[in-house]
C-alpha cells in the first residue's frame, strides 16, 4: 500500500466488497429486531429477562468438591514449600532491616547512578528520604524482600519455561494459553487456593507474586529468543557452536536487552501483586498500612503510605529500566568498578554505624511524620471545603449515567429516582430520537445504525434487565464479525456459563461498571490522546504522567478515589478509569503520529483542512492501533475490577473478595474465571477487528 | 572449454541434490538411486503440495574457483547454498567435500568441520551486538577453546587483512555496513576456511561502497586463493568476480559457465533476458574469444601484432582496434588460453553481444 490513492482507498472502499457489507448490514438488522422482540414479550414471559433459577446448577460447589480432595492432598507439600521459603525471606529482611538507612540510600543512589545519571540518584536520595521521614522504612524494607526474593524466583522460572518453549516449539500455544489465563485471572482468584495450601503468611503472598510475574518474562524470553536475527544465528553454527554453545554465547546475549525488559516489567509486576496480597496481612509491609488505613477510613495515613508505594514503585521502574538499556547508551556514570567501591563503602558504613551505636537504627522518631500529617490535614481540609462540589459531579453523574444502565431508563423514570414518570408520550419521543440517530448514521454504515437502535434498547432497559437470550446473541455476532465462526461459538459458550453458574446479575453489574469506564476512558484519554499528537507540549506534560500512572500498582488508585468521593460504586468507577486510562492517551497518539508523512503529504496536497485531515486521512489509518488501545483499556478495566470491589461494587469482582471472606475457593475461582474468561474473549474479538481492519487497509 | 580451472582437482561436489519442503518431504526420496526424470518429479511434488526449494543441484567446484550461484531472490539460491553447509539439511542428494560426504556426517563431526573447513559471509552481517570488533573476529576461536592470546593475534592478523585497524573495540551498532561487512569477513577468515561461503555479502551495501568491496574481495582472493561459493542476484557482480557461474531460476540450475560463456551461449531466452544489459566489453576478456571459429588462425599473424594479456578486458582493446589494428596476439594466463584475436571478433561481440 504506496502511493497518495492508498489513504483515500482505505476509507471509502469496504474492504470486503460492497454486496457483503450490504448482507453484513442485515444481519445486523435482525438482530435489532430480535432484541426489540425480547424487550417486548417481557412482560409476558419473565423467564425472558431473569435466568431462571431452576436452570442454575451448582457449579461453585462441584469446584469445591473437585479441587478440595486435590488440595488436602497437595496441602503438605505446600506447607513444607512455605516453611523452606521462609527462611530465604526471613534472612532477607533481617538483612535489609539491619542495614542503617543511610547505607541503603547511598547503595541505592549509585545504582541510580549508574543505571541513568545524577537527576535519577538525586531523585533516588530525596524518595527515600521521603520514606524515612514519614515512618515507613520498616514497612517499606519488608516489601522490598518480598519483591527482592519473588523476582529472581520469576526471572529463573520464567526464563526456563520462555527457554524450553523455544526449544520444543509445540509448548507455545498450551503455554501461552497458561499466560494468557495467569495475566487476566484476577489474583484474589487464586490467593484462597494459595491460602489452603501454603497457610497464612508471607509465603502464599510469594507465590501469588510468583504467579503473576513470571508471565512478563517468559513472554520476553520467547519473543526475546524469537527475533533474534537469522544471520546471527547461522553465523554461529557456522562458527561451530555446538547446541549449548549457541544458546548460551549467541542466543542469550543477542536477546539480552529484551530478556532484561522482561526482568523490568516482572520486577513491577511483583511490586503491584505483593502490594495488593497484603490484603492476607502479618507482614507489616506497605500494602498492609494502606489497606489497614482505608479499612479504618484514616484516608491521611493512606494517603502517604499510598505516595511512599508511589515513589518506590517510580524508583524500582527507572533504575531497572536503565541498568536494562545500560549497553545501548554512552558508557555510564558510574563504572562497575566505582558502584562496587560505593557499595563496600556503604556496607563498611552500616557496619560502622551498627559497632558505635548497636540500639541506634537512626530512623526519625515521630516527628517527620507529624509535619507530613499536618500537610495532610491541611489537604483533607481541603477536601472537606470542596466536598459539595464533588458531590454535585458525582450525584450528576450517578443519577445520569450510571442510573440508567444499571436499572435502565425504565427503572430510572420514576418519581424515586429522576423525579418523573415515562408517560408514552416521552416513550415515543425517546423512541423518535434514537430512531432518527439510527436514520443518521444508516447512511454511513448499517452495522452503526443497528449499534445505535441496541444502545437504545439496552440504554431503555439497563444492562441486568436486558434479555439474556438477546444479550448472548449480541455478543455472538460480535465475536463472529470480529473473529469468526470458532469464537462466536466460545464467547456464546462463556456467557452461558456464566448464566448456568448463576453469576449473571454480578457480571451484568461488571459490564456496566466496565463499559461506562471504558466508554469514559475512551472519551477523555482519545481526546487528550487526538491533541498530544497535535501538539509536542501536551504530549511532553502528558508523557510523564502516563509513565507515572502505569507504574504505580494498582491499589494505589483507589486513595484518591475513595478520599474525594466516599465508598460506593462511582468511586470505583473513578479508580478504574484513572488505571485504565492511559492506553487510550498512548494508542491513540502513538497511532496518529506513526500515519506515514507521505500519505499526510499526499492528503495535504489535495487540499484538506486540518479536520478533514484527521478524520478522513489520520484516524482511519490509525484504526487498527486504537482499536488495540481500547482492547488494553478493556483489559485495564477488567483487571481493576477485584481491585475496585473493595470501594463497593456489586459485580463479579464483589464476588471473589467474598469468596475471599468466605474462604470459598469454588466461588473465588468462578468468579475468577469468569472475569478471565471476559477478558480473553473480548481481546479476541477486538484483534480480530483489529487485524482484518489491517489486513483491509492494505489489500 | 580448455578452461584451466576445471582441470585442477575437485573441492566441493554436489550430487542431485533436492531440498524439498512440504508435509512429507521424505517420502519421495525413500528409495536410493531413484529413476523419475528431474522434471517430472519437481512437477510431481508441486502437485502434491511441496514446495522444491532445489531441484537436482549437480556441479563441482574445483579448489582455488570463484563459484558464483546467481539468479533472483525465491530461486533457491540461498538455500542451495545452506544445503552446501548444511545449515538446511537437504532432502536428497550427497554434497563431497574433500572426497567425504558432508551428509553423512555426524553432528560432532560436522561442529568439527564447520569450526576448521568452512568459513561463511551473510548479508545481514550476522555479527553478535554485545561483542566488539576484537571479540567478534575471536569469535570462531574462542568456541574452539583456543588460549586468548593465540585468539587475540589471530583476530589481529585478519583484521590488519580486511583493512579495520583502529577499529578493534568498536561495537558493531558503531560501524558502517561496509564496515561490519569487514568484520563479518575477517570472522569467516579468522578459522583459515578450506572453502568460503558468501551469502550476498555486499547486497546490503550502496552501490559505491559495493564496488569497493568487490575490488577488496578479489585483491584478498588474489592473497589467498580460496576455493569460493558466492551468491549474489546482481548479474554485474556475478560477472565481475565469478571464475563460473552457475545461473537459478525456480530452484533449478539452467546454466553452468563462465561468464563469457553465459553472455556469448545463453542457454535460453531467460538467461538471455537477464544478460541483456550487461556491457560485455566490461566482463568478456581477450582469452575469451581465441580459438573461437570466428577467431584467425596463428599462422596469419602479423609480425608486429601487438601482444595482449589473456585476462585484458575488451574495453580495453577499443582504443587499439579504433587505430587500426587487426590482429592481436594473446598470451594466455593461468585462466584463460592464449592464441589470435581478430579485431572483427571484437567489433561483433560489442556490437551485438549475444545473437
Amino acid at each position: 500500500m504506496s502511493g497518495p490513492g492508498g489513504a483515500i482507498r482505505a476509507r471509502t472502499v469496504p474492504p470486503r466488497g460492497a454486496a457483503a457489507a450490504h448482507l453484513a448490514g442485515a444481519r445486523w438488522l435482525w438482530l435489532v429486531l430480535a432484541c426489540a422482540a425480547l424487550v417486548l414479550l417481557r412482560p409476558a414471559l419473565p423467564w425472558l429477562s431473569a435466568f431462571p433459577p431452576d436452570w442454575q446448577l451448582p457449579v461453585a460447589a462441584w469446584l469445591n468438591g473437585l479441587t478440595m480432595p486435590v488440595f488436602s492432598w497437595l496441602r503438605p507439600f505446600g506447607r513444607a514449600a512455605a516453611l523452606l521459603l521462609d527462611y530465604p525471606l526471613g534472612g532477607i529482611r533481617a538483612g535489609l532491616q539491619s542495614i542503617a538507612w543511610p547505607s541503603l540510600v547511598l547503595i541505592v543512589a549509585a545504582l541510580a547512578l549508574r543505571a541513568s545519571g545524577w537527576r535519577l540518584a538525586a531523585f533516588a536520595v530525596a524518595s527515600l528520604t521521603y520514606v524515612v521521614l514519614c515512618g515507613y522504612w520498616r514497612q517499606a524494607m519488608n516489601t522490598l524482600a518480598i519483591v527482592a526474593i519473588s523476582v529472581p524466583l520469576s526471572v529463573a522460572v520464567g526464563f526456563a519455561l520462555g527457554a524450553m518453549a523455544h526449544r520444543w516449539r509445540r509448548l507455545v500455544r498450551p503455554l501461552e494459553a497458561v499466560l494468557d489465563l495467569m495475566q487476566t485471572l484476577p489474583a484474589f482468584a487464586y490467593l484462597i487456593p494459595l491460602l489452603i495450601l501454603f497457610g497464612f503468611g508471607p509465603s502464599a503472598g510469594l507465590v501469588a507474586s510468583l504467579l503473576f510475574s513470571a508471565p512478563p518474562m517468559v513472554r520476553n524470553t520467547m519473543l526475546g529468543l524469537r527475533l533474534v536475527p537469522a544471520d546471527i544465528l547461522e553465523s554461529g553454527v557456522m562458527a561451530g557452536c555446538t547446541p549449548r554453545q549457541t544458546f548460551w554465547l549467541v542466543e542469550v546475549p543477542s536477546a539480552m536487552p529484551r530478556l532484561l525488559l522482561g526482568i523490568n516489567q516482572t520486577c513491577m509486576a511483583a511490586l503491584s501483586m505483593v502490594i495488593i496480597v497484603a490484603i492476607i496481612g502479618g507482614f507489616d509491609d506497605m500494602g498492609w498500612e494502606v489497606l489497614s488505613a482505608m479499612r479504618r477510613a484514616e484516608l491521611g495515613r493512606s494517603l502517604l503510605s499510598g505516595s511512599v508505594i508511589v515513589v518506590i514503585a517510580i524508583l524500582l521502574d527507572r533504575i531497572t529500566l536503565g541498568l536494562a538499556t545500560i549497553g545501548r547508551r554512552r558508557a555510564p556514570r558510574l563504572g562497575r568498578r566505582g558502584l562496587a567501591r560505593a557499595v563496600a563503602a556503604a556496607l563498611v558504613l552500616a557496619v560502622a554505624l551498627r559497632i558505635l551505636g548497636p540500639a541506634a537504627d537512626l530512623l526519625p522518631d515521630a516527628s517527620g511524620r507529624n509535619i507530613l500529617e499536618g500537610l495532610d490535614r491541611a489537604l483533607l481540609a481541603f477536601v472537606g471545603a470542596t466536598d459539595a462540589q464533588f458531590n454535585l459531579l458525582r450525584g450528576a453523574i450517578t443519577y445520569g449515567v450510571m442510573l440508567p444502565l444499571r436499572i435502565g431508563i425504565e427503572g430510572a423514570a420514576t418519581p424515586a429516582v429522576w423525579g418523573v414518570t415515562l408517560t408514552p408520550a416521552g416513550l415515543a419521543l425517546y423512541a423518535g430520537a434514537v430512531g432518527m440517530i439510527a436514520l443518521l448514521l444508516w447512511r454511513h454504515s448499517r452495522a452503526g445504525a443497528a449499534a445505535a437502535l441496541l444502545a437504545g434498547l439496552l440504554l431503555y432497559t439497563g444492562l441486568p434487565g436486558f434479555p439474556w437470550i438477546g444479550f448472548v446473541l449480541i455478543v455472538a455476532m460480535l465475536a463472529h464479525a470480529g473473529a469468526g465462526p470458532r469464537l462466536a461459538l466460545v464467547a456464546a459458550a462463556v456467557v452461558a456459563g456464566i448464566l448456568v453458574s448463576g453469576l449473571w446479575l454480578p457480571f451484568m453489574q461488571s459490564v456496566y461498571l466496565c463499559a461506562i469506564a471504558v466508554a469514559g476512558c475512551l472519551a477523555i484519554g482519545g481526546g487528550l490522546g487526538v491533541w498530544a499528537a497535535q501538539s509536542d507540549r501536551v504530549s511532553q506534560v502528558l508523557r510523564p504522567v502516563c509513565d507515572a500512572l502505569q507504574t504505580m500498582p494498582q491499589f494505589v488508585f483507589l486513595i484518591p478515589a475513595l478520599m474525594l468521593f466516599r465508598v460506593g460504586e462511582f468511586t470505583a468507577l473513578i479508580a478504574i478509569m484513572l488505571y485504565a486510562i492511559v492506553p487510550p492517551i498512548r494508542y491513540v497518539e502513538q497511532g496518529l503520529r506513526g500515519v506515514p508523512a507521505d500519505k499526510i503529504e499526499a492528503a495535504r496536497q489535495m487540499g484538506t483542512t486540518p479536520a478533514q485531515l484527521l478524520w478522513q486521512v489520520r484516524v482511519p489509518l490509525a484504526w487498527p492501533a486504537i482499536l488495540l488501545g481500547m482492547n488494553q483499556t478493556i483489559m485495564a478495566a477488567l483487571s481493576m475490577l477485584v481491585i475496585a470491589a473493595l470501594v463497593g461494587t456489586r459485580d463479579l469482582g464483589q464476588q471473589v473478595y467474598v469468596a475471599l471472606g468466605k474462604a470459598d475457593p469454588g466461588l473465588g475461582l468462578l468468579a475468577g474465571l469468569a472475569i478471565a474468561a471476559v477478558a480473553m474473549v473480548s481481546d479476541r474479538i477486538l484483534r480480530g477487528f483489529a487485524d482484518r481492519r489491517r489486513g483491509g487497509a492494505t489489500a | 572449454m580448455n578452461d584451466p580451472i576445471v582441470t585442477r582437482p575437485v573441492k566441493l561436489s554436489c550430487r542431485q541434490v533436492w531440498k524439498v519442503y512440504g508435509p512429507r518431504p521424505g517420502y519421495y526420496f525413500d528409495t536410493r538411486g531413484y529413476q523419475i526424470e528431474p522434471e517430472t518429479l519437481a512437477r510431481r511434488l508441486v502437485a502434491e503440495g511441496h514446495i522444491p526449494a532445489v531441484v537436482n543441484a549437480n556441479f563441482d567446484i574445483h579448489a582455488g574457483e570463484i563459484f558464483v550461484i546467481m539468479g533472483l531472490s525465491g530461486s533457491g539460491k540461498s538455500t542451495l547454498v545452506r544445503c552446501l553447509s548444511r545449515l538446511v539439511e537437504p532432502s536428497h542428494g550427497q554434497v563431497v567435500l574433500d572426497g567425504a560426504d558432508l551428509l553423512a556426517a555426524s553432528p560432532a563431526e560436522l561442529i568439527e568441520i564447520r569450526r576448521h573447513k568452512m568459513g561463511m559471509v551473510f548479508q545481514g552481517f550476522g555479527l553478535l551486538p554485545h561483542l566488539n570488533v576484537l571479540d567478534n573476529i575471536a569469535f570462531p576461536l574462542k568456541i574452539q577453546g583456543r588460549p586468548a592470546e593465540a585468539r587475540e593475534s589471530r583476530a589481529r592478523e585478519v583484521i590488519r587483512l580486511v583493512g579495520l585497524e583502529g577499529r578493534e573495540a568498536a561495537f558493531p551498532h558503531e560501524l558502517s555496513g561496509g564496515q561490519q561487512q569487514r568484520v563479518g569477513i575477517a570472522r569467516s577468515l579468522a578459522v583459515e576456511p578450506g572453502i568460503w561461503f558468501l551469502d550476498e555479502p555486499f547486497s546490503a551495501l550502496d552501490p559505491l561502497i559495493r564496488r569497493q568491496m568487490q575490488d577488496e574481495f578479489l585483491r584478498l582472493q588474489d592473497q589467498l586463493q580460496k576455493t569460493i561459493v558466492f551468491i549474489t542476484h546482481d548479474i554485474m557482480e556475478a560477472c565481475r568476480i565469478a571464475d563460473r557461474i552457475a545461473l537459478m531460476c525456480d530452484g533449478r540450475i539452467i546454466q553452468i559457465g563462465t561468464p563469457a560463456e553465459i553472455l556469448l551461449a545463453p542457454a535460453d531466452a531467460y538467461v538471455a533476458d537477464f544478460t541483456e544489459d550487461v556491457a560485455m566489453g566490461r566482463v568478456i576478456r581477450a582469452g575469451d574469444l581465441v580459438g573461437d571459429p570466428a577467431g584467425a588462425r596463428p599462422e596469419a599473424l602479423p609480425a608486429d601484432a601487438p601482444e595482449v594479456a589473456a585476462d585484458a578486458l575488451l574495453d580495453g582493446l577499443i582504443p587499439a582496434v579504433a587505430a587500426g589494428q587487426r590482429r592481436f596476439r594473446v598470451r594466455g594466463s593461468d585462466r584463460r588460453p592464449g592464441g589470435v584475436l581478430s579485431a572483427d571478433r571484437i567489433l561483433d561481440v560489442l556490437r551485438h553481444g549475444q545473437q
